[in-house]
């Protein structure tokens, strides 16, 4: 049996295995692979995730056992310290050692720290292992603690350095990103792109300091600075350095292999080093005079040096390596491909700036106007994956070119067309180099189904996802183009989408989760079918959440949304945001009582937070005795239709908002729904109450009432459509019955209104049709629907006060009548908070 | 913070000194938990009512060591029967208390029995 040692596991030495593993037919090859780091191969390109959930795991390329089935042998933990080419032996750091019959050198690259004088203080990072970020993060919680307004610097404004930045900011730090360069990115960006990046990170609060040369970093035992120039400097409590990187190349030279002038190890179109039994892949390979510190390329040389041993022989490295890049900071779209800056004499710029958007988008054209050659896209690279195509397969370009970056100004008709127009060669993934026949090929030859499959069988979309909606897209036209639908089912325990389970639920008359699983179901259920379906059947029925209160997601179990320390938080439905003052007072008396954080939401409402579960029925005793009911702040249904004061004291009102709002806000309290809804009524035109930044919302005009629907604010501000204009009252709840009926119907779990009508089949338009003109002929039995759950409408929390054997499930512990002992508050201006964790 | 899931370590059925009789098996919810108190620790106890089983385990969450998990929702995936957290929706094999969608610590799990209708806990001290 022949031995194959790969020195280094990070992403390019997995990838080789991974490759390895899937050419090799005969079992005749021994694989060993060594790592320096503690685990298993990660994915560093998503590496800044770990900063969001601490999972390293969640990183793992293949976790430990893969390598075991494989029949790899993976020794973590320690580092190849010789290689002696005549023996064709290696030795490892704790002295052990292997003889090889090829040597595959993955040994990737170290960040390149500058030898700045005090570069050594503590606080000053790089960002390459978890071990960094897991070192950082100490660091800023300790900061955090003697300091609230502690700053981090980075060094280094590229790629990875803004990464850093961003990732020092959500750690609560002040952010700053000193670069050497007069410009950002400046690999990728031109001067005004540069710029007008810059206007954009500076108003996310990160602070950019460009032309700045370090020649001191200051403090005492610990970093307390940056010296540029003689009077120059910058405070900063921390420093991650990102100023580039160099190869890992020092294996290699001690045997003598041939080495780059400034280093990396060079290496044919085969992979092979000048030593043809050794091969060196991903960050520490110098191909073309160059190292690329990305992954693409260097899972094509993984796939290279493979061939190399088990397979093709005559394969070839490509020789023009695609650099684009799509910078993954969350906030900003930054994306550069191709050629970004190109010299007059290759073709001519098109460019669109727009510094109050900050949008910034150029492309490089041939001289002809035919060819793409590059571009660069700032604030918004929504067109990147498309554009990028077009640039790869060298297609067509449309008669105005610059549609492309500006968008067809008439019709409304996108200029590109659809990702089924690309070639069949067009490559999609670069990373795992897919191309658009692999993807579809499968589906048409009914090898693969779904977008799991496709992903699974041929790796497209899992290395840096930027591919992935395009493959999505794919996947979902070529189904289609077969006649199938494509669905999302809800679980392993429901093979059905929600609409779907939704129809089935109520023809067959389930009323519980157990009834539901016998339909249609199987397994014990999970927590994502179980609030799912108790949704529907309160959808259905009206049901309050007491009915089966097992099924009930966390918040509703409790009817109140649990917080950050296991309180909850208690929120009465204030109609319209229209209170009395003895209300006030009740409101008031209830959390001096038992001691509660008080806020006015954002919904013009009250919330009183930090209540212990065993004291929640006796507070909503005390509520609902002054006449108050349940807000279901807490629910997947109605929050809040907020109110502006409208005709009866506002000198603009048109209306009377305010009874408006209450009046919707009464008949759809307790409403269940796919996602929240909120509604708004403002008295005019100037709109106050925000209507068409929510749900539903109704705005007064001459002549009636103008009904808008699928608003919100939240993560993807949208704003709501005309639906109907001039209406009176009457109408206007003709069509929210219909229009809130027609959602709860067919909507998918946890999709607001505004998604909902993205994914609806022609619209608004559509919509209109079906609630205004009734085009489906089912306008009386949505209305019917409606006016029933009105009907059925109870008060949850008064169910739960005037049933004792109700209150049971309050208590904190079964067996005795003890508080958690675990919660410790700490006192925030004249209130109090939960002590951070 | 360790300090609270330290205290609880899995009991084996052959390790139990002490049966502690928590309640009578009406009083718990079909298919839902309730957190048990036993000197200082908090004990999550499931009626997997679906399955005719019982399980117990720590009440603290060890992601953000919260008492919470006794308010999480039980059900199953691929056949392993799970409890998910109400705060972050970890879920934890109640057959072996390892968390099944992260690489947190498992959580220490403790033998139930059931006899004349009466639910007992097994401590080993
Ligand atoms: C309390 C409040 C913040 C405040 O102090 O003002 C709040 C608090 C929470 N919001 Fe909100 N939102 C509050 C008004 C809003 C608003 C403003 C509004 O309603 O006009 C918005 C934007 C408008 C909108 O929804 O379109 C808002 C958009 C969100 C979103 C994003 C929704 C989206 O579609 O993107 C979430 C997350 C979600 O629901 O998935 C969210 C989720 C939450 C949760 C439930 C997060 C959680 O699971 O713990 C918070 C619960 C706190 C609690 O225990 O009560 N909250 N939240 C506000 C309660 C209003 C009320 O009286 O009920
Ligand atoms: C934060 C961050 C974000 C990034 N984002 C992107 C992105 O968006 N797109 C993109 O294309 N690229 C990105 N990259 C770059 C990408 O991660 C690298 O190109 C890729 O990891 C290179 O793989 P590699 O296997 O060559 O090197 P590495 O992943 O560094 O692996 C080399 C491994 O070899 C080990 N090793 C070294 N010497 C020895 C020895 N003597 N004995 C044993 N083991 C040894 C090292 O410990 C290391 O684990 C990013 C990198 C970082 C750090
Ligand atoms: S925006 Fe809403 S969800 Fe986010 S922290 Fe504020 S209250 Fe919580
Ligand atoms: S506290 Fe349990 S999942 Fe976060």
């Amino acid at each position: 049996m022949k031995s194959v040692l790969v020195i280094g596991n990070g992403m390019v030495g997995y990838k080789f295995c991974e490759k390895f593993v899937a050419n090799q037919v005969d079992g005749n090859y021994k694989l060993t692979v060594f790592g320096e780091e503690p685990r298993p191969a990660y994915d560093r390109v998503h590496l800044s995730e770990f900063f969001e959930n601490q999972d390293a795991k969640k990183l793992e390329l293949a976790p430990r056992n893969w390598y075991e089935e494989n029949k790899i042998e993976l020794i973590t933990g320690e580092r190849v310290s010789a290689i002696q080419r005549d023996l064709k032996k290696i030795q490892t750091s704790s002295g052990k050692e292997y003889t090889y019959d090829y040597l595959v050198l993955a040994t990737g690259s170290l960040p390149f720290v500058p030898p700045i004088d005090g570069v050594n203080k503590e606080g000053v990072f790089v960002y390459r292992t978890i071990e960094d970020l897991e070192g950082m993060l100490a660091y800023a919680g300790k900061l955090k603690q003697e300091k609230p307004e502690a700053k981090a610097a980075v060094l280094g404004g590229g790629l990875l350095g803004l990464e850093a930045a961003k990732a020092v900011m959500d750690m609560g730090l002040e952010p700053h990103v000193v670069e050497f360069a007069p410009k950002l990115m400046p690999r990728q960006l031109d001067n005004r792109g540069s710029n007008v990046l810059k206007l954009k990170l500076e108003s996310l609060g990160i602070n950019i300091h460009l032309n700045k040369a370090t020649s001191k970093i200051l403090g005492n035992g610990s970093i307390e600075g940056m010296q540029f120039g003689e009077d120059d400097a910058l405070e900063t409590d921390m420093l991650v350095i990102s100023a580039g990187i160099r190869p890992r190349d020092e294996l290699a030279k001690s045997c003598n292999l041939e080495m780059g002038t400034r280093g990396g190890i060079v290496v044919n179109n085969k992979m092979q080093t000048s030593d043809p039994s050794i091969f060196a892949i991903g960050e520490v390979a110098l191909y073309n005079q160059m190292i690329y510190g990305l992954v693409a390329p260097g899972y094509e040389m993984a796939d290279i040096a493979v061939e190399q041993i088990i397979g093709d022989p005559d394969k070839q490295m490509t020789e023009d390596i695609d650099m684009s890049t799509k910078l993954k900071l969350i906030g900003v779209d930054v994306a550069s491909f191709g050629e970004p800056f190109m010299p007059a004499e290759k073709g001519h710029s098109i460019l669109f700036e727009n510094k109050t958007k900050h949008l910034y988008k150029r492309i490089n054209v041939s001289h002809d106007g035919q060819k793409l050659l590059g571009g660069i896209l700032i604030g918004d690279a929504s067109d990147y994956n498309m554009l990028h195509q077009i640039y790869l397969n060298g297609m067509d370009l449309p008669e105005n070119v610059e549609d492309l970056i500006l968008g067809a100004r008439s019709g409304g008709e996108s200029s590109f067309g659809s990702a089924m127009s690309l070639p069949d060669t067009a490559q999609i993934c670069s990373c795992e180099n897919v191309l658009k026949q692999d993807i579809c090929g499968g589906l048409l030859e009914g090898k693969t189904c779904n977008l799991k499959d496709v992903m699974a069988e041929t790796k497209a979309a899992t290395g840096c996802g930027g591919c992935k909606p395009m493959v999505t897209e794919l996947v979902n036209e070529t189904l289609k183009s077969l006649g199938q639908e494509v669905k999302e089912t809800i679980c392993e325990h429901f093979e059905y989408t929600r609409q779907e389970l939704y129809g089935i639920l109520k023809v067959k008359k389930v009323h519980t989760f157990d009834e539901a699983l016998e339909a249609c179901g199987k397994g014990h259920g999970c927590e994502v079918c179980k609030p799912l379906i108790a949704s529907i059947l309160a959808s259905l029925y009206n049901d309050t959440a007491n009915k089966e209160e097992v099924i009930q997601d966390s918040n509703d179990k409790f009817l109140a949304n649990i917080q950050r320390n296991g309180t909850y938080s208690v929120v009465p439905r204030i109609p319209g945001g229209e209170i009395t003052p003895e209300k006030l007072i009740v409101i008031g008396e209830v959390a001096k009582e038992y001691d509660l954080y008080t806020k006015i939401t954002g919904g013009q409402r009250i919330d009183l937070f930090g209540a212990e579960l065993h004291q929640l029925p006796a507070i909503w005793k005390t509520l609902i005795d002054a006449g108050f009911e349940s807000g279901h702040a807490y629910g997947k249904s109605l929050r809040t239709v907020k109110s502006c004061v409208g005709s009866t004291w506002c000198r603009y009102g048109m209306d009377e908002s305010v009874s408006f709002a209450i009046e919707l806000e009464d008949r759809y309290k307790g409403l269940r729904s796919p996602h929240k809804l909120k509604g708004g009524v403002s008295g005019c035109i100037r709109e106050c109450a925000e209507a068409r930044g929510k749900d539903f919302g109704v705005i007064a005009v001459e002549g009636g009432w103008n009904l808008y629907v699928c608003g919100n604010g939240g993560a993807t501000p949208k704003h709501a459509l005309l639906l109907a204009e001039q209406i009176d009252n009457e109408t206007c709840i003709k069509y929210l019955d219909r229009f809130l009926m027609y959602y709860i119907r067919t909507a998918a779990p946890l999709m607001r209104t505004a998604a909902w009508l993205d994914k609806l089949e022609g619209g608004i338009e559509q919509l209109k049709q079906v609630v205004v003109n009734d085009s489906l002929n089912i306008a009386d039995e949505l209305e019917q629907e409606m006016e029933q759950l009105v009907d059925a409408y109870e008060c949850e929390w008064k169910q739960i006060v005037e049933d004792e054997q109700l209150q049971g499930r309050f208590k904190h512990f079964i067996n005795s009548e003890d508080s958690d002992d675990n919660l410790v508050f700490v006192p925030m201006r004249e209130q109090k908070m939960p002590k951070a964790w | 913070m360790d300090v609270l899931t330290s205290a609880y370590k899995t009991v084996k059925e052959s390790e139990v000194n002490v049966w502690f009789e928590v309640a009578k098996a009406e009083d718990f919810p079909k298919d839902g938990g309730v957190c048990v108190k036993y000197k200082d620790k908090q004990i999550a106890v499931y009626n997997f009512t679906r399955k005719g089983t019982w399980y117990a385990c720590q009440n603290v969450c060890p992601h953000k060591m919260e008492m919470v998990l006794s308010r999480g929702m039980i059900g199953d995936e691929n056949g392993i029967p799970k409890v998910a957290c109400p705060m972050h929706k970890k879920t934890f094999s109640l057959e072996t208390g390892e968390n099944l969608n992260g690489d947190l610590d498992a959580i220490a799990m403790y033998p139930v029995k059931v006899e004349n209708n009466i639910v007992y806990i097994g401590f080993s001290e």
